[in-house]
Parts: C-alpha cells; structure tokens; sequence
C-alpha cells in the first residue's frame, strides 16, 4: 500500500513537470517501484524482467532520444477538460467493471481453477523444471513465446530501417565519460560480473527467476554500460553490424531449428518430448536451446537498437531546412 | 478493506497514464504516459493471479499454495516486447523531429515547427 502511494505520487509528478529530464528519471523511478511492487504480488520473474527493462534500457533509449529532440515539453494545450472528462468515464466504466471481479487475493477466483492448477501440479513431472513460470514460457507456451521473440526481432529491424545511416559518420570517437578514472575502473571491474550474472540467469532460469528475456537485457545492458564510457566506436569493435544482425536471426533460428528438430523425429512442432528418449531429460534440453534462442536475439537486438540510437548524429535543424521540407 | 481497492488503485494509475496520452503534445511525453498505462495493465493482471498468503510459483516440497503463474508467462514477454516497441516509437520520434523539427503534436498538425 505504501509502495502503491509512492508510484502513485511519481506518476501525478510526471503528470505536473515539463522537464522531460525529470520525467524521464521519475519514469525510472516509476518502473524500478513497479517491479518492488510485482515481487510484493509474488511475481518474481516479472519483477525481474521490469527492473533490467523499465528502470534499465527504456530509460536510457529515452534519454538517448532526449539528447536528439530538445528538453522541454511545451505547456499544455486546452484540451484539458476534455482529457479529464474521457478519464473520469472511462476509470468510471472500469471501477465499475470490477464489481463482477472476485475479490484481490482470493484462492477460489476462477482464474486459479484450471489451467493454472494443472500447470502447478503436472509441470515438474513434465518438464523437470521447478519454476513453473519458465515451464510454461518455454514448454507449454512455447509457440506464443516464439511468436512474441519474432515481434521483438521485427521492432529491431524497424528501428534499423528508421535510424540506419547510410553514411557512417566518424561523429563520436570517444565519449567524455572516459575521461572519469574512477568510472572506468569500475566499471571494466562490472562489466565481466555483469556478462557472468547474464549467463548465470539464463542457464538458471529453470530453478530460480530468469530465462532468456532477462537474461538477454541484462547481457545487453552490460555491452552498453561500455558503450556509454567507451564511445559507440569502442563497443562496435565487437558488436559490429554485422555480428549483431547475424545473432538476431540466429536466436530465432535456434528457437524454430528446435521446434523443427522434433518435428523431424515425428512429434509436432516445439514437442520437445521427442527430441530425446526420456521426456524430463529431453524437455529439459528444449527448453535450454529454446530459452538460449530468446537470450540471443534479446541481447543482440537490444544492443543494436541502442547503438543505432547512440551514433545518431542530433541533426542541426537550420541545415535540415536548406534540403528537405 | 473493501476486496476490490487493490484494483481501483490501479484502475486510477491507469487514468493517470491515460490523462497524459490524451492531454500532452509533447510525443516523448505520450510514450512515457502510455508506459505508465502498460505498467497498470501488467499490475491489473499480476493481480488477479496474485493469491494472498501463496508462495512465488517455483515447485519446493513443503510449500502448497502457489500464486497462478500465468499472468506472470503473459506478463514477462509483454515487458520485452513492450520496450521493442517503445523503441519504434522512440526511432520514429527521432525521425519526425529530424524532419519537421518539433516533437509537440499541435505544431507538427499546423506546420509550425521550429525554424
């Protein structure tokens, strides 16, 4: 409840402050409370996920369009009223909508009866895996996952075909956050810990919160994290175009090679059963190679979306209107 | 307390993302207002599978009652896609000043961006 009231006030912040830098911070802020909130509801991997992404990379792609657009948001227009109308009917509606809810918290709701049961009993005999929530992203579920892993290699390939520079302007050498020693040491000491603590989600997501999508941000954040001290340049030395592009698709070939490995040994598509002779070792295996799938393509889209945003050279808008308008 | 306030809180969190989409020109700002309405969705969600006194849903042998971890699957890939696609939206941005120079939705729909 208390958590509930501070997001709350951060959120009517953002409604009040015209410095898109405060309400880019305060919107970090917002997501890091948010995910607190989501352990307090039980929801670990969800937690988890919200912390490396809202607090994480969306503040800093926000921040990196930030320093391509300009500061301020102008004050805002009359529609005021109207706003606060369509907002009052619709919470209205809404608050009226769940007077059919059952109650918050309740073990007899309808929505625990079911499926969710049978996951929570059958899933370690199935499966192997104890953390139900990767059982069912990756084994039961594993055809939706993929589908949502292709929508984010497609919001890549969108953000390439929006920002992709023809030409490769040297702009950027390096940043001048190099210039801070006790930056730089520090982090050189983080970074190896932060791709060791990636790995360690990935291959532990099984057991514990985790998997691929974590497991992706937080690999990813490391290589930006270097990419802020070293310049663009620097991180690309490793993360070329290329190596990125080629790891995107890999991590979704992966995914399907899977589905497509079982199909060959005459199950149906991500039917991991029939990848091996015993169904625990063989679900266990899918569900390795697939979660391995979403990691890859996670980190490499992320990071190149991140480096597309950060060599962006910011656009003088006096020489932009000589050409085109 | 009432069964369903844990709702209404987020319902009213939701207005407060809605209100900013609707009332601001700025797009950054739009983006940042529809996340906060993602965020409430994804609470909304988490709360119906929330069970109260229920353990986080990773198997142990002495625990019984587990949350329902379905919402928690839904939930998990849509944060993921959710920053893809706010990344769309930020590169689109990014596009639309270079082109117009003005990121408020009134002077891009009048034409007066700055010059």
């Amino acid at each position: 409840m208390i958590l509930f009231s501070f997001l709350f006030s951060v959120a009517v912040a953002i409604v009040l402050f015209r410095d898109l830098f405060v309400i880019i911070m305060l919107s970090g802020i917002f997501s890091l409370i948010s995910a607190s909130l989501f352990v307090m509801m039980d929801a670990a991997d969800v937690a988890f996920t919200e912390a490396a992404v809202g607090a994480g990379i969306s503040t800093l792609l926000l921040l990196k369009t930030l320093a391509l657009t300009r500061r301020h948001a102008k004050p805002q227009k009359k529609r005021t009223w109207l706003a606060l109308s369509i907002v009052t009917i619709t919470g209205g509606l809404l608050i009226y909508g769940t007077s059919d809810l059952p109650a918050y918290g309740s073990a007899d709701a309808p929505a625990h009866q079911h499926l969710s049961a049978y996951y929570l009993e059958k899933s370690v005999e199935e499966t192997g895996v104890p953390n139900v929530v990767t059982a069912i992203l990756a084994s039961y579920r594993g055809f939706d996952t993929m589908g949502e892993l292709v929508v984010i290699f497609i919001a890549g390939i969108g953000v390439l075909s929006l920002l992709e520079s023809t030409s490769k302007t040297k702009l950027t050498s390096a940043s001048s956050l190099h210039e801070h020693t006790v930056l730089r040491i520090v982090s050189k000491m983080l970074i190896p810990l932060i791709m060791m603590f990636a790995l360690y989600v990935q291959f532990h997501g099984d057991y514990g919160p985790g998997g691929g999508f974590q497991a992706g941000v937080i690999f990813a954040s490391a290589i930006i994290l270097y990419s802020i001290l070293f310049g663009p340049d620097a991180a690309r030395t490793v993360m070329t175009d290329r190596v990125t592009r080629l790891l995107a698709a890999f991590g979704i070939l992966l995914y399907a090679g899977t589905g497509f490995a079982a199909m060959a040994n005459g199950g149906a598509f991500l039917d991991y059963t029939y990848l091996r002779d015993e169904q625990v070792s063989a679900q266990l295996l899918g569900i390795l190679l697939v979660e391995l799938g979403v990691g890859i393509t996670v980190a490499a889209v992320m990071v190149r979306v991140f480096l597309e945003f950060d060599q962006r050279p910011f656009t003088k808008l006096p020489a932009l209107k000589e050409g085109d308008r | 307390m009432s069964g369903q306030l844990a709702y209404w809180l987020i319902i009213a969190l939701m207005m407060v993302g809605l209100y900013i989409v609707i009332a601001y020109a700025n797009l950054i700002k739009k983006i940042i207002g529809l996340s906060i309405m993602q965020v409430s969705v994804f609470m909304l969600y988490i709360g119906i599978g929330y069970i109260e006194g229920a353990a986080i849903p990773i198997i142990d042998a002495t625990t019984t009652l587990y949350s329902n971890p379905i919402p928690h699957v839904l939930i998990l890939t849509a944060i993921v896609v959710g920053i893809a696609t706010v990344a769309l939206a930020l590169a689109m941005i990014i596009r639309i000043n270079e082109a117009f120079g003005t990121i408020e939705e009134d002077e891009l729909a009048d034409g007066t961006g700055e010059q």
